[in-house]
């Protein structure tokens, strides 16, 4: 790789991760916003105007608290947890492809940081990955109610990767590449996967759901039960962290699913208006870079809605009890997802059979 | 660059595979051990095997292990209940010389061998991506293939046979 490419990706890397981190650290504003709205409250207007510094007061408040280690309690794990929770959770978004190619002084940039022939399992071993930091921190804490909670977090987490998994082989068989690009690609204009695939959806996005530990099946931190669940012994900036990771998860799992169903980048109408800028500004090159540029606002419009959707369910929906959960994984998202995987297969044979 | 990088992941690998054994922990145990699956996909990665690689983590890494870990801090919830295992000095010794006996002959029997080299013009770098170990799989190996499901259907059937409810068990 040349010198310049490596350069492109290295500035490109980092500014996805600020972006992740700074869409994750307004969520945590939105989501009060949203909760006051829906609530009919006025929500945070204190810090700056209409409280939009609530974030940074909160960040500064988190950091100059005691940070405190419980004693009896394994210290290396107990910090090591809620810094793999947070390695992971920035992790996956390294293969999710923003945007498609701009075109800058002849050179071909895309907007995706490594793109790997492997791109759905990366970011399904990364998903998989994300319960250690739950369960190391909750095992280490030396507590209780942390370890139940923990305990809750992977075997629901375990649950719900096998239905997400089988809905996610329906999206594959229609694409027939791992590639997220190449199934970016492959939803071009308005030819999105969710016309094909809404049952694939529901089953991924109720997935997703648990897979990030939001209400309704936020059982691992459930306050009721297990007072604050696996984080119940941690404060200061590593309670941050914790809180920090799932929204940051939030918003991945937000693009996985704009990407996979909601065609990414691409918009209705689009190669139709990349040929009218073309004889409008007469240059190709131009051309494309707007139509690129807009396919980002585009994508990160997608991940905006989807992460108002998560917030909306979040004030919405009650909590399930833990039995519900495990039933509606194992007995209902199983079946329907391999059913949605059968219809799929009948489906692609049905359209060979008759075109 | 990858030569250096392969001494790097191997000695992680064994030193991790080695904490495994050592740590009194179990979960620290357990820990290494996912530290060495990962190691491992490192070397399918050096050997272009990207599939193998994100296939051992997802399966291993993120499933295995996990529940591996489940158990184990289920058990570890009556440490102070659990005495400390003590080892006598003479199995001590007898293990020392039996591992050492085992050293020795894997030494000796593994002198001798020829590693199997490559044609470096004969050889396809795409040999392990998905693609081609997609085509391979549905053509070549169909019979283990389907053989190897239908060994997976009956490991399930039977973990749901001993994972049943018994007439009269109170389950809640």
């Amino acid at each position: 790789m040349e010198s310049v490419d490596l350069l492109y990706k290295g500035i490109y890397i980092l500014v996805i991760f600020g972006i992740t981190l700074l869409i994750a650290t307004y969520s945590t504003y939105f989501e009060r916003k949203i909760a006051a709205f829906i609530q009919d409250r006025v929500g945070p207007n204190r810090a700056g105007p209409a409280g939009l510094l609530q974030p940074l007061a909160d960040a500064g408040k988190l950091f100059f608290k005691e940070d405190f280690i419980p004693a009896k309690s394994s210290k290396a794990l107990f910090i090591i947890g809620p810094g793999i929770a947070m390695l992971v959770a920035t992790m996956s978004s390294a293969v999710i492809p923003f945007g498609d190619m701009l075109i800058v002084g002849g050179r071909e940039l895309f907007l995706q940081a490594i793109e790997v022939n492997i791109g759905v399992l990366y970011i399904f071993g990364v998903v998989s990955l994300g319960v250690y930091g739950l369960m190391i921190g909750g095992w280490a804490s030396n507590n209780k109610f942390s370890l139940l909670g923990a305990i809750r977090a992977a075997s629901q987490n375990i649950s719900y990767e096998l239905a997400m998994g089988l809905s996610l082989i329906a999206v594959l068989m229609l694409s027939g590449s791992l590639s997220l690009r190449d199934i970016a690609e492959q939803q071009a204009g308005f030819n999105w996967n969710i016309w094909y695939q809404p049952l694939g959806f529901i089953i991924f996005l109720v997935c997703a759901f648990a897979e990030t530990n939001r209400t309704p099946f936020d059982l691992p931190e459930s306050e009721a039960e297990l007072i604050g669940g696996y984080h119940t012994e941690y404060g200061s900036m590593k309670l941050g962290m914790y809180l920090f990771a799932e929204y940051i998860n939030i918003f991945v799992v937000s693009a996985v699913m704009a990407t996979l169903y909601f065609g990414a980048y691409n918009f209705p109408f689009m190669a139709e208006l990349q040929v009218w800028l073309t004889n409008v500004t007469e240059s190709a090159v131009t051309a494309n870079n707007i139509v690129t540029l807009l396919g980002v606002g585009v994508m990160f419009l997608k991940i905006f809605l989807f992460i108002f959707f998560f917030m909306w369910v979040r004030w919405t929906l009650p909590r399930f009890r833990y039995d519900q959960l495990m039933k509606l994984g194992w007995q209902i998202l199983i079946p329907l997802a391999i059913l949605n995987i059968i219809l799929t297969g009948g489906g692609i044979l049905l359209k060979d059979y008759l075109f | 660059m990858s030569e250096s990088l392969f001494f790097f992941l191997a000695s992680l690998t064994l030193l991790c595979a080695l904490m495994v054994v050592i740590s009194k922990n179990p979960v620290h145990s357990v820990l290494f051990l996912i530290i060495t699956f990962f190691t491992i996909s490192g070397h399918y990665i050096l050997l272009n095997a990207q599939f193998l690689a994100a296939v051992n983590i997802i399966v291993y890494a993120g499933a295995i292990m996990v529940l591996f870990l489940f158990v184990i801090m289920f058990l570890n919830m009556s440490k102070e209940s659990e005495k400390e295992v003590k080892t006598s000095t003479l199995s001590k010794i007898a293990g020392t010389i039996a591992g050492g006996l085992l050293f020795v002959v894997m030494i000796a029997a593994l002198k001798d061998t020829e590693i199997a080299g490559y044609n470096a013009e004969t050889y396809d770098s795409q040999i392990g991506m998905v693609e081609s170990l997609g085509v391979v799989l549905f053509t070549e190996y169909l019979l283990p293939f389907e053989l190897a499901s239908v060994l997976f259907l009956v490991a399930m059937v039977g973990a749901v046979m001993l994972g049943k409810k018994e007439t009269g068990e109170q389950h809640f």
